[in-house]
């Protein structure tokens, strides 16, 4: 049986979440997200709810250290949390900590938040790979791979055979026959490798605050992927009226101002596959994002028939993520979503209102294990 | 909990080692009951304040997420736990390695012996692993029979109040409470009667306000008879009788809801301010029972925990003495030196930032120690000149250890530092006072100035780092509104919080809330009327 402390947990999260006691909300602090600082660094946030009490104002009162220096040395930084010390609003006591995190383990922390399955690659042809491990011993080799142990030992045994090894004075000299090296052995491994093609909508009503969004969105699904496949390939298509493939930088800048038309990425993105990437060996996953607001009823019935005749047949799952945004109409959704359900098995549909819907968002996208 | 386990052979061994060093040295302690848990355990433990069960609330779970991220991270790992009952329980970590049990026991031991020694915990209620077991039941029958939300919502309100507690209710025994109210009692009987003499039976009834001589008569009367019987009651009975006795005090208060005049008139009768204010509005705001025994329960968890709060640096650094005293003179094996070491020295890392307790405490009990084993201390000491006899001053006294014993019984730590902390610890310990400097924008240091250090450490250490807020008055403006007055030691009040806290209390006295106070070097009361916090034109 849980502790029923998970249940005060559950309940906390949810507070954090604003999902419930709106009340509260005003005295959170510190997000959710964990925030990429620079490589391998990571903030992790520690959120917390402060309760509103008496106490002492005017941060300038300073605190108390030991140690060298003389007056007005810069201390490094402020007081870390103190009682009876801090001021109100936002940002001030939030509870952070920085830690180095290789991608691995960040990935693990994120499978483990929010219960993310492994993925099941496809259970169709896979890529031969041959990995060489240092896991045997040879006559041969560099010196810089020489075994110290291993040589000494063979010295040993020549020695003791030959009766030149004396007790009194152990002195063990190797000859070039006696010297062993670390080899390799040669193993066959099966990779599954897996391509993700971006898809994104660049027209006018696509803000920063979006394309912030499926920047932190992307980010997170890579590292997840990357966690899940040996050989990971990104595509990122951007698209208005008309589509074209771009590297990662052009596609979180560009900005387009013309209409839309998202069929014509779902082309592009079809070409692309049938190009380069053989369904048989590939794990292939198309994500789109968009505000929703397609050009004409007809384009999203073409749509629709490349996701049909094409592309469903060829990925693992198809990924369609819509980011709010005051001119969407919100759609494009409302179409997928009569045709393949909000359950369907490889169509998965997820709206994402804000920044804190991003982790749900996630969790919906790749929480089938596909 | 059953996550937990007695100790193993070897650890048992351990621990009855240990336990007669700590006895040779002297310290007596409560029985001290080890257990040992997985980490998860030790987080949830210590997000419970120690104890295997609390109330529901989120807070606890917001402790939780922090402390098992915390873990998970690696960036903090909770070293020791113990908790202040008889007998004492403390958590071992099963993943730590035997030299790491063995300074955790030993700092244990120090701990247990300062809870049973140390006079600020005289009156703590040693069975609180079941006191708090029972809170959780109330609450949750609370929880079932009003509706978790409501009874959370009512929680939340009270713990902005959790920081305004009266230390010196610590030693309000049952027994102080009732002799107090007596001299009350008959101290404003005299004053009536003082100046009753020479003036007219209609001036003086004009005089009064709604307490009668008459009602103080039989009151009092009904106190003593009740302590007479009380006398001859067995423990429950009076617990039972007490609680009757407290209910009925409540429902008549519930009766006067209505008419909030008439319930603050019987508050005016204020015999003097209350620092004590989660105790004030249980027993006089216009609640409902079942809120009154929610505050009243929240009190006593937060009185449970404030001997730890005024005691933090004396109790961690006698712990900390004994550990130290422990390992390196009598249980260290010689292949532990080296992590001893290391441990130890983490544990009393300095900062440039924030002073650290451990350190602190355990270096000004080592400075005492060493200054009455060689008598550096006094008026003769104090005012001799001669830096190099001051220097090798020895009379040999060897009076260390006893003195030590005795500030661990009679001090908490403001007085500590007060009475211990000299010029020459100050510059021993490289301590210095911080300071922002808007011009640079960055904390500098301020000053390395004795009197200015030991002014810092005490302010904020005063009312254990809150400020001092006391209820003055129950009908403010006669009007049934509560004046709180906040005591003004030099740091003005934020505002903002003050403002949240404010719309608490309101929500609970239900009427408007006025707090006096000192802003900007001007007196000034503010009120908030449930909608805003306006100053008092």
């Amino acid at each position: 049986m849980d502790h029923p402390i998970k249940r005060d947990h559950a309940r906390f999260r949810k507070i954090i979440k604003g999902k419930i006691r709106e009340n509260l909300r005003k005295y959170v602090s510190g997000g959710d997200m964990i925030i990429p600082k620079g490589p391998k660094r990571f903030s992790i946030p520690m959120p917390q709810i402060e309760i509103p009490r008496f106490k002492f104002g005017d941060k300038s009162q300073g605190g108390m250290g030991q140690g060298q220096g003389n007056s007005g040395d810069p201390i490094d930084g402020g007081p870390e949390e103190q009682e009876g010390e801090g001021k109100a609003g936002q940002g001030e006591g939030s509870k952070e900590v920085e830690v180095e995190l290789s991608i691995e383990e960040l990935a693990q922390i994120l499978g483990e938040e929010l219960e993310l399955p492994n993925i099941q690659p496809k259970g169709r042809h896979q890529i031969e790979s041959h990995k060489d491990k240092y896991t045997t011993i040879g006559v041969i080799g560099p010196e810089s791979l020489r075994h110290f142990k291993r040589t000494f030992r063979e010295s040993l045994k020549r020695q003791l055979i030959m009766g030149t090894y004396d007790f009194k004075n152990p002195l063990i000299v190797p000859v070039k026959n006696d010297y062993r090296y670390k080899a390799a052995h040669t193993k066959v491994e099966y990779e599954n490798s897996a391509v993700v093609i971006y898809m994104m909508d660049v027209s006018g009503s696509m803000g920063d605050e979006q394309k912030e969004i499926v920047r932190t969105e992307s980010f997170w699904i890579n590292l997840w992927l990357k966690h899940q496949y040996k050989n990971i390939e990104i595509r990122y298509i951007i698209h208005d009226a008309t589509a074209k493939e771009v590297d990662e930088d052009t596609f979180f800048k560009t900005r387009e101002s013309g209409g839309t038309l998202i069929s014509s990425a779902f082309i592009l993105c079809r070409d692309i596959i049938k190009k380069d990437y053989d369904a048989n060996e590939w794990n292939i996953y198309p994500f789109h994002f968009s505000d929703g607001d397609n050009w004409s009823l007809d384009d999203t019935k073409l749509c629709l028939e490349i996701l049909d005749n094409d592309l469903l047949n060829a990925s693992n799952m198809f990924c369609y993520g819509q980011v709010e945004s005051r001119y969407g109409s919100g759609q494009f959704y409302k179409d997928l979503f009569e045709k393949y359900g909000e359950r369907s098995d490889n169509v998965i549909l997820s709206k994402i209102k804000n920044k804190e819907g991003i982790l749900d968002s996630i969790k919906e996208f790749l929480g089938k294990g596909k | 909990m059953d996550n937990t386990k007695p100790l193993s052979d070897d650890l048992l061994k351990l621990k009855k080692e240990i336990r007669q060093y700590a006895v040779d040295y002297g310290l007596s302690f409560y029985e001290v009951e080890f257990e040992v848990c997985d980490y998860d355990t030790v987080n949830i433990l210590a997000a419970q304040g120690g104890f295997p069960t609390r109330y529901p609330h989120w807070r606890f779970g917001m402790e939780y997420d922090q402390f098992s991220k915390g873990y998970a991270y690696g960036v903090q790992k909770i070293y020791e736990m113990v908790i202040n009952t008889n007998p004492c329980y403390a958590y071992l970590l099963n993943a730590n390695h035997t030299v790491d049990q063995k300074i955790v026991m030993a700092h244990v031991y120090g701990h247990a012996d300062f809870f049973k020694n140390n006079s600020w915990f005289s009156n703590t209620n040693r069975k609180m692993m079941d006191v708090m077991a029972n809170h959780r039941t109330k609450i949750r029958r609370y929880m079932e029979k009003y509706g978790a939300d409501e009874v959370e919502l009512f929680i939340d309100k009270i713990l902005s109040l959790e920081n305004l507690l009266d230390i010196t209710d610590l030693f309000e025994t049952r027994e102080v409470q009732r002799h107090r109210q007596e001299i009350d009692m008959i101290a404003s009987d005299e004053k009536n009667k003082t100046f009753a003499d020479d003036r007219s039976e209609a001036l003086r009834s004009f005089m009064k306000s709604s307490y009668t001589e008459q009602q103080k008569k039989s009151k009092k009367d009904k106190i003593k008879n009740k302590e007479k019987e009380k006398s001859q009651m067995t423990e429950e009975e009076r617990e039972r009788a007490e609680a009757d006795e407290y209910a009925a005090e409540h429902n008549k208060h519930k009766d006067s809801v209505d008419d909030p005049t008439k319930n603050a008139a019987i508050l005016k009768v204020l015999p003097r301010p209350q620092r004590d204010i989660m105790k004030f509005l249980a027993e006089h705001a216009p609640i409902t029972e079942w809120q009154s025994d929610v505050i009243s329960i929240l009190r006593e968890e937060a009185y449970y925990y404030l001997p730890q709060r005024v005691t933090k640096i004396m109790n961690e650094g006698w712990a900390s003495y004994w550990h130290s005293r422990i390992m390196t003179e009598k249980s260290l094996e010689a292949s532990e030196i080296t992590d001893f070491a290391d441990h130890h020295a983490g544990v009393m890392q300095t900062s440039r930032k924030n002073l650290n307790p451990y350190k602190l405490g355990i270096e000004l009990f080592r400075d005492i120690e060493y200054r009455w084993n060689t008598g550096k201390f006094g008026k003769e000491y104090n005012e001799c000149d001669d830096i190099h006899q001051k220097e090798n001053w020895d009379l040999k006294l060897g009076k260390g250890r006893e003195k030590i014993f005795e500030v661990r019984k009679g001090h908490n730590d403001i007085s500590f530092i007060d009475e211990y902390l000299t010029q020459e610890f100050c510059n021993r310990n490289q301590m210095f006072t911080y300071k922002f400097n808007p011009r640079t924008n960055r904390f500098e240091i301020d000053t390395r100035d004795f009197l200015a250090i030991k002014m810092k450490l005490l302010s904020g250490l005063t009312n254990y780092g809150s400020p001092v807020i006391e209820v003055e008055d129950a009908n403010f403006s006669n009007r049934g509104e509560l004046l709180l007055a906040h005591r003004h030691y030099g740091v003005d009040l934020d505002l903002n919080y003050a403002h949240d806290t404010m719309k608490n209390i309101w929500a609970v006295w239900k009427r408007p809330v006025n707090l006096k106070t000192k802003y900007d070097n001007k007196e000034i009361i503010f009120i908030f009327d449930g909608k805003e916090l306006r100053p008092v034109a």
